[in-house]
């Protein structure tokens, strides 16, 4: 019998220098899925964020740019415009997207720019070792928040699906998690599509997924997983929240 | 080809497309807003890329978005628009993508005032944004070297790999001038195809290419950095543009001045000639690489008593000059910085003050 379970083409050899048990490799390999399926590696441009995931170029085999702090949906904007045959796609972490980088999704969004972007939610800034994020929990402790998240003095966790929802152009919006097999299989649906839509040029395409950091979250990988799922989840539901349709 | 009268701004606009470049981006700041009004109309006629970007902070980065998919491309603005974009500078730089950046400078520092300005000397040539990174910069003197400089950087943005800025003072833009277009360039960039992210099958290629700026291990930084400062050096031996002003006569004071501010400063050269008054003037053309050889050499001139760097500003250039005259003549400044261009009586009075 041959071998049913195979690396995708889009996935380089490279060991990560993801933590054990993180969830960025799941969502690397639906990614690199999507992609050999929809067969456009030869055409697709990732951007990296800074975040954990600013290697991510060395963990797929296709073009990539590394972007500035927040900055990946202005560089995806800058590809799309002038490369609109490419396919492109940002993959940002919370602290990347929904703080420092709120106006370029915003703004991306809200034109309509034709590419995907991948939205990693694990409530808090994982690379820099556990900051308060702006999705980090009320009560939910980061080093800059010792004491737990003060919602009196940071006001609520953002809702990104929630926000990008509520702007009048088309899109794509979709949160979905991989912290469970059955997820996981209703994300990379989710994710393909966000790339379907994009090759159709039909609009502006935005899945989140909601994540582990067990590093900083300070917990074993089991344990982040029913975490997230008791604690994540009922504040940031699953679901598609706006399809172009 | 004939000429034609054309407002500054909208001639860089248009020099841009004759480059090839059929990508703009940009954010509304006065004195330039006139080039993005011109292109929005003019870019659909070529079938090219107009975008209004939300701020110069998001344009900065599709503007490195656009130059690492190896397409050319510019943006202008103005100097608190430019102070945004220092980030994505320093990344273009550090990620060596070829991109032209136009700043036609207002007054500042903070907002400062809408009036024309030399302020972003430093800005421009020292860094602006963080880390070891050079532009070349070129200062037009006018409508018609606006355009030609214009033009030379998209070639000279992709021969080094790096950002190219055209520093022009508000006048550049606001002023109207005949101007003649130098023939089209190719439309295409070449020799992109080991470096850009144009995607694989675009280059026919199996091998990805990654655009980036972290070098993490401190030696391949280095070695970056290294690589990064060979470029600059090159720069300086092959791109050093300037124009010697009365050099052959036995001037006793030397101006260095560029710009909109040279130009008054050859009124005043030709009317001192009158009073039997000699005055010299080097004025550079690209502020980086700057002239260092030609300001030592005029200043070294015998009958050369003193040399002054005039300037809109409160003395920027004046720290390069005192650089390359090593000592050997007295250095002084004559400028102002509110927005009025100095007279030439001014200056005639200053450099009477100075040869007493
Ligand atoms: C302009 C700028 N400010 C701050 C930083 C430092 N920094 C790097 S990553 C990061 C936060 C990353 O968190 P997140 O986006 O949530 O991604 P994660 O690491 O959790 O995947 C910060 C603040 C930076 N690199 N650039
Ligand atoms: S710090 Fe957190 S997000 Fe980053 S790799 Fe480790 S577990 Fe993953």
């Amino acid at each position: 019998m041959g071998k049913t379970f195979l690396k995708p083409e889009a996935l380089s050899n490279a060991y990560t220098h993801y933590c054990p048990g993180c969830t960025h490799g799941i969502i690397h390999r639906l990614v690199a899925e999507a992609i050999d399926e929809l067969e456009i590696r030869g055409r697709t441009v990732g951007i990296a964020p800074v975040g954990c995931a600013v290697l991510s170029y060395n963990y797929f085999t296709f073009d990539f740019q590394e972007a500035a702090h927040g900055r990946a949906p202005a560089m995806a904007t800058g590809i799309k415009r002038v490369r609109p045959d490419l396919i492109a796609f940002t993959y940002q972490g919370d602290g990347d997207l929904a703080s420092i980088g709120m106006g370029e999704i915003i703004h991306a969004a809200n034109r309509g720019e034709k590419f995907t972007t991948i939205f990693v939610n694990n409530a808090i800034y994982g690379m820099t070792g556990g900051q308060m994020a702006p999705t980090t929990m009320p009560g939910q402790k980061a080093t800059t928040a010792p004491f737990g998240r003060d919602v009196k003095e940071t006001g609520m966790p953002i809702k990104m699906c929630e926000l990008l929802s509520s702007l009048e152009t088309k899109a794509y919006i979709t949160r979905q998690t991989v912290l469970k097999p059955k997820y996981i299989n209703k994300a990379k649906k989710a994710i393909k599509k966000a790339f379907e839509y994009q090759i159709e040029k039909k609009c502006y395409t935005f899945v989140e997924v909601v994540s582990t950091c067990p590093t900083n979250w300070g917990m074993t990988p089991q344990k982040a997983l029913k975490w997230a799922e008791d604690t994540l989840l009922p504040y940031y539901p699953l679901g598609e929240f706006k399809t172009p349709e | 080809m004939a000429k034609v009268l054309m407002k500054g701004n909208e001639a860089i606009g248009e020099a841009a497309i004759r480059a090839g470049c059929l990508n703009y981006f940009a954010y509304p700041i006065t004195p330039q807003s006139e080039v993005a009004e011109y292109l929005a109309k003019r870019m659909p006629e070529v079938n090219g890329v107009f975008l209004q970007g939300e701020s110069e902070v998001a344009v900065g980065y599709m503007i490195f978005g656009a130059a690492a998919c190896g397409e050319r491309v510019m943006t202008t603005s103005s100097s608190p628009g430019i102070s945004l974009m220092s980030e994505a500078i320093s990344y273009i730089s550090g990620a060596r993508c070829p991109a032209v950046f136009v700043n036609i400078m207002r007054g500042g520092p903070g907002l400062g005032g809408i009036l024309p300005s030399q302020g972003d000397y430093l800005q421009a040539t020292k860094g602006g944004g963080h880390g070891d990174y050079k532009m070349l910069v070129m200062a037009p003197d006018g409508v018609q070297e606006a355009v030609e400089m214009t033009m030379l950087a998209f070639p000279l943005a992709e021969k080094y790999r790096n950002p190219v800025m055209i520093l022009g003072d508000g006048l550049i833009g606001q002023m109207m001038e005949p101007v003649e277009f130098p023939n089209n360039l190719n439309k295409e960039p070449t020799n992109k195809d080991h470096w850009a992210t144009n995607g694989m099958d675009t280059r026919k290629s199996k091998e990805k290419n990654i655009v980036k700026s972290l070098f993490l291990d401190p030696k391949v930084l280095n070695d970056h950095n290294l690589t990064l400062k060979s470029q600059y050096e090159k720069m300086k031996k092959q791109e050093i543009r300037f124009e010697a002003y009365n050099t052959d006569s036995d001037y006793q004071i030397l101006i260095v001045s560029y710009g909109t501010m040279s130009r008054v400063c050859k009124t005043v050269i030709d009317n001192l000639k009158i009073q039997g008054i000699e005055v010299g003037m080097i004025r550079p053309k690209t502020l980086f690489p700057f002239p260092e050889k030609a300001v030592y050499d005029a200043a070294c001139k015998k009958s050369c008593k003193k040399v002054v760097s005039i300037e809109m500003n409160m003395g920027q250039m004046l720290e390069d000059i005192e650089r390359c005259v090593k000592g050997k003549k007295e250095v002084s400044w004559y400028g102002k910085c509110g927005g009025d261009v100095p007279t030439p009586e001014e200056i005639i009075n200053h450099i009477k003050l100075l040869l007493k």
